[in-house]
């Protein structure tokens, strides 16, 4: 079908309309020299939606319908590249055509679908030992602006004991965008990695593709057998692109502006985390910045209500407090017989050295455990929960032990004793 | 009769327009035909010879002037023994035999059989020339626990005689076992399978009753203070985390009713995993066998499409009126009716509707109501009782209850069950509020006794709340009490393990036995004075009290502990 249109009657937004015939919805197109997508039909008139933005459409450009969907080529020659939104090499490569697959597939049968035992080690003692993370699982960075959130997905890239990562970059600076590059390309990972990288100069349409795009080629991977991790940053900037579209769409806006779909949105791709019996799996680890760390803001909040918990990325550290691993449970009984008994009370001792400090501040008496509290939260900090830490998580689990037995006797810390008798450090005992 | 038939003119989302060539029915099944798939829709609007159908499947690839095709029958499930035990999506296709035929995926346009091609060994209970009403049985099949009634179509109008019935024996589903005539001499054979529209209700009833029967949930926290009725309706929401699906999972699996159908509409898939794992291997305490057998799932998780979700709760509706007609007492619990709700605002704002609240279209609150009034306790022709339980979970954005899905459940409800982040937060569970929510039917406990212990709830709180400002040493000691009674109510009653293989279901009897003596701690006047030593008293109990709840029922160590509890209250009474 190679039938030219050159007359287009409108343009607004990104959207523009053509007067076509046998017209696909969901079907590519070419306007001038940039891709677009049938978005709605109405009789013959063809509402497209142009990925690089419609600012210097003219009227009288060449509208070439493609007779296929939006795709994307899958193959290994797709490791160690970066490419847009768009899947148009951002790198100096050549451009990938061959085995092109479908976007934004239909969705895993949830009788298909098994229960997640794998954990996915990524060398961070806040996650490996706290809230662990688990194939096949969809978790969100609850974050501010001016957070390292992008610091801390670049040593998860890194680190993280998975086959493939895959990074989609949505409203990235453009700074941040060689951060990563060049932070994965230091340490090695690059030759594992595959980036789909949106930057906020970038037009708005193909931030909304990144997801797809990222989601689409791991599927495909994870099918194959391969550990697929997915990293998304910042989710809240393709919500706000979604708002953007379906407002100069004219649709009716329900919260805050977004569209009333915003839950399917996000929903659809989210689920696309899964563990496929006999192949591979698709983990998500997605960063949603919090507008004016608000919680309960229709990005995190309906966010919130579709993963399986959260991490919160507070003060340069994950907080042991309000983090939550939903799955963990599946993996922490089989790590190491110590791990769910030392992770309980690491974290209820933590608790109580903040009741202390918060005394502190306000000019109480320090008590001897009060002092000991401190000198723990202290320890605790800075070997376990600074985010440049990278040890293993038995070392982690040891180095709890040797905390603890830094600061404490053995029948402070609430521990089983038959745990203590087992694991509590013997040259430090005493000090 | 010659099929309808319509060409595509316009595509929005998954609304797609139609032209069609002849008469149409409002909510009338049609297909659109792309290539050699066929994607099931429904019209909602006709406007002119345009009628706009909402498509239950993606919408992608579909052309201007694609041929539609009508069926003539509103959106309907099929009804037939079978129906037990399986795992279906909103349109009540079987998920684990479309896994078998498709894969990992869900394939677009692939519909199969609800009801499983197998023989029953049927019994008749009509003779030739007997009389029938719509509901009335023909017969029955066992179907695991149950006599499942082969009944008369609800759809039939009037008196029908049976002309032919045949013998007991063993026949196939599909296969004709009755013939009935109308008094206009109208014949029809009958099968064991027919269909119904899921938005029309089942009322082929003698009599609604008002549900005055407790259905026990063995949560102690619903059953004594915000008590569940047969047939009644009731609302859980709570914001995300707060354990709303922990709290259905706990329902679904010890409520004292025989048909559980689960309906998890637009939520995560990860959690139907769960059910689908842990139900097979779970056995129900009432008859010894798997609780798969009495459970029923519809799953429509939040990555299928849209509108097959608007239509799960109505296909989970209409199974559970189905099976209230045997007889039987149903329990549907909605996971949850926000997604149901959004996924209404989702097609009102592609038909372009004028918007009501957050967007919600105007006619929200009369659908949700219409919803859960076919809940209800009803008298059958035959004179059994038998009832409908629907439980809802709502999730309100950012966990605040004022929204219109909230507000509009709670008009309609006769208990709500709201959940509390604070508690959850610290990991009191179920994070029930008790004094936010609140339940109109009857418990199980007297309502006096239950009131006043409600009210000790409410003055500890106001106790709290003071002693926040004046702090322990300005509180008299009889306001501390008061404070200490209501931690205590809360810690060893409200409170209740779920991992605990003796706390996570209590019986009734139970309840009944423990409630009282925790009421007569929270009457008795204790001759306390010192703070230090009215906590030391309160925390010991507190011990002493949750170790008797670990205790098995009606056992040696339960009596015990019971002795020794007593005797610590009595030490202490003035």
């Amino acid at each position: 079908m190679e039938k030219v249109y050159t007359k287009i009657d409108s343009i607004v937004g990104n959207v523009v309309t053509v007067r076509a015939q046998g017209v696909r919805n969901g079907d590519l197109a070419l306007v001038g020299d940039s891709y677009a997508s049938v978005i709605k039909l109405d009789g013959d008139v063809v509402s497209l939606q142009v990925f690089s933005g419609a600012m210097g459409v003219n009227t009288r450009d060449h509208v070439k319908f493609l007779g296929k969907p939006m795709q994307v080529s899958y193959s290994d020659d797709l490791l160690g590249r970066v490419f847009t939104g768009s899947g148009v090499p951002r790198d100096n490569g050549p451009a990938l055509n061959e085995n092109m697959i479908e976007i934004g597939g239909p969705s895993v049968n949830p009788s298909k679908r098994i229960v997640p035992k794998n954990l996915i080690r990524t060398g961070i003692p806040m996650i490996d030992v706290f809230n662990t993370l688990v194939e096949s699982q969809k978790l969100p960075i609850f974050s501010v602006s001016g957070e390292p959130y992008n610091q801390l997905l670049a040593r998860i890239a890194m680190q993280a004991e998975v086959d493939i990562i895959i990074l989609g970059g949505m409203g990235l600076k453009y700074d941040d965008y060689l951060f990563f590059r060049d932070t994965l390309e230091k340490s090695g990972a690059m030759s594992r990695t595959i980036m789909f990288i949106h930057t906020a100069a970038d037009p708005i349409v193909e931030c909304t593709l990144v997801p797809d795009m990222s989601l689409a080629v791991a599927e495909r991977f994870a099918l194959d057998g391969k550990k697929v991790l997915v990293l998304l940053t910042d989710m809240t900037n393709f919500a706000d692109a979604q708002k953007e579209m379906a407002i100069t769409m004219e649709q009716v806006p329900s919260n805050r502006g977004y569209p009333g779909d915003l839950y399917s949105c996000l929903a659809s791709r989210y689920e696309k985390a899964v563990d496929f019996e006999g192949a591979g799996s698709l983990t998500i680890l997605a960063v949603t910045t919090m507008p004016g760390d608000d919680v309960t803001h229709p990005v995190p909040d309906n966010t919130g209500y579709i993963t399986e918990g959260q991490y919160y990325l507070k003060n340069g550290h994950i907080e042991p407090f309000g983090s939550l691993s939903r799955l963990k449970q599946n993996v922490n009984k089989d790590t190491r017989d110590d791990h769910r008994s030392l992770m309980d009370g690491m974290i209820k001792l933590y608790a109580a050295y903040k009741e202390s400090l918060e005394k502190k501040s306000m000019g109480f008496m320090m008590s001897d455990w009060d002092e000991k509290l401190l000198k723990y939260g202290n320890l605790f900090e800075s070997r376990l929960m600074d985010l440049s830490v990278n040890i293993s998580l038995e070392d982690a689990l040891d180095t709890g032990w040797e905390i603890l037995a830094e600061c404490f006797e053995p029948n402070e810390t609430g521990l089983r004793s038959d745990l203590i008798n087992e694991r509590w450090p013997k040259d430090k005992a005493g000090k | 009769m010659e099929k309808i038939k319509g060409y595509v003119t316009g595509v929005n989302g998954n609304m797609v327009s139609v032209r069609v060539d002849g008469s149409i029915t409002k909510n009338e099944v049609g297909f659109i035909l792309v290539g050699d798939t066929r994607l099931k829709g429904e019209v909602i609007r006709v406007n002119g010879d345009i009628a706009n159908m909402q498509i239950y499947e993606m919408t992608n690839g579909i052309k201007v002037g694609d041929v539609a095709e009508f069926t003539g029958e509103m959106m309907s499930v099929e009804l037939g023994p079978g129906i037990l035990t399986q795992v279906f999506d909103g349109l009540q296709n079987p998920l684990p035999d479309l896994a078998r035929k498709c894969g990992f995926f869900l394939q677009r346009g692939v519909y199969l059989d609800p009801i499983p091609n197998r023989d029953w060994e049927f019994t008749p209970c009509v003779r030739k020339g007997d009389k029938l009403r719509p509901g009335d049985a023909l017969g029955s099949v066992p179907e695991g626990l149950f006599e499942h009634k082969i009944m008369l179509p609800f759809g039939f109008k009037g008196e029908w005689t049976v002309t032919d019935i045949v013998p007991k024996g063993s026949y196939n589903v599909r296969a004709r076992i009755a013939t009935v005539e109308d008094a206009r001499g109208n014949k029809k054979d009958l099968t064991m399978v027919f269909s119904w529209p899921i938005k029309r209700a089942i009322t082929c009833y003698d009599k609604r009753l008002r549900p005055d029967e407790p259905l026990v949930t063995k949560v102690r926290c619903i059953d004594t203070f915000l008590p569940v009725a047969k047939g009644g309706t009731f609302c859980t929401p709570g914001p995300f985390g707060a354990g709303k699906t922990v709290l259905q999972h706990m329902e679904a699996r010890n409520s004292e009713v025989d048909i559980v159908i689960v309906a998890a509409c637009g939520e995560r898939a990860g959690e139907v995993v769960e059910v689908l794992q842990e139900f097979p291997e779970l056995v129900d305490p009432r008859t010894g066998r798997s609780l798969m057998e009495r459970t029923v799932i519809i799953c429509n998780t939040s990555s299928m499409p849209v509108a097959a979700r608007e239509a799960s709760v109505y296909t989970a509706v209409t199974l559970a009126e189905y099976y209230r007609q045997m007889g039987l007492d149903v329990l549907l619990l909605a996971d949850s009716t926000s997604r149901w709700a959004q996924a209404m605002r989702e097609m009102s704002g592609r038909l372009e509707e004028i918007p009501g609240e957050e967007a919600f279209p105007a006619y929200l609150e009369s659908l949700i109501a219409a919803f859960y009034e076919r809940a209800g306790k009803v008298r059958l022709r035959n004179g059994k009782v038998a009832s409908v339980t629907i439980g809802g979970t709502v999730s309100p954005a950012g966990g605040n209850f004022e929204e219109p899905v909230t507000q509009a459940t709670l008009k309609v409800v006769g208990a709500f069950h709201g959940l509390s982040r604070e508690r959850s937060d610290s990991r009191k569970y179920p994070a029930i509020h008790p004094l936010e929510s609140w339940s109109k039917y009857t418990g199980i406990v007297e309502k006096e006794k239950v009131d006043k212990a409600r009210s000790v709830l409410f003055r500890s709180n106001e106790v709290n709340q003071m002693m926040k400002v004046v702090g322990e040493e300005g509180t008299s000691s009889e306001d501390y009490i008061v404070y200490q009674k209501g931690e205590f109510l809360d810690a060893v009653y409200l409170q209740q393990n779920s991992f605990d293989p003796i706390d996570q279901a209590v019986s009734p009897e139970r309840q009944r036995y423990t409630f009282e003596v925790l009421y007569s701690v929270l009457m008795t006047e204790f001759n306390l004075t010192d703070k230090k030593e009215i906590r030391a008293f309160f925390n010991e109990l507190r011990q002493m009290f949750l170790d008797w709840n670990n205790t098995e029922w009606e056992s040696e160590a339960f009596a015990r502990q019971e002795k020794s509890l007593k005797a610590l209250i009595d030490s202490r009474k003035k």
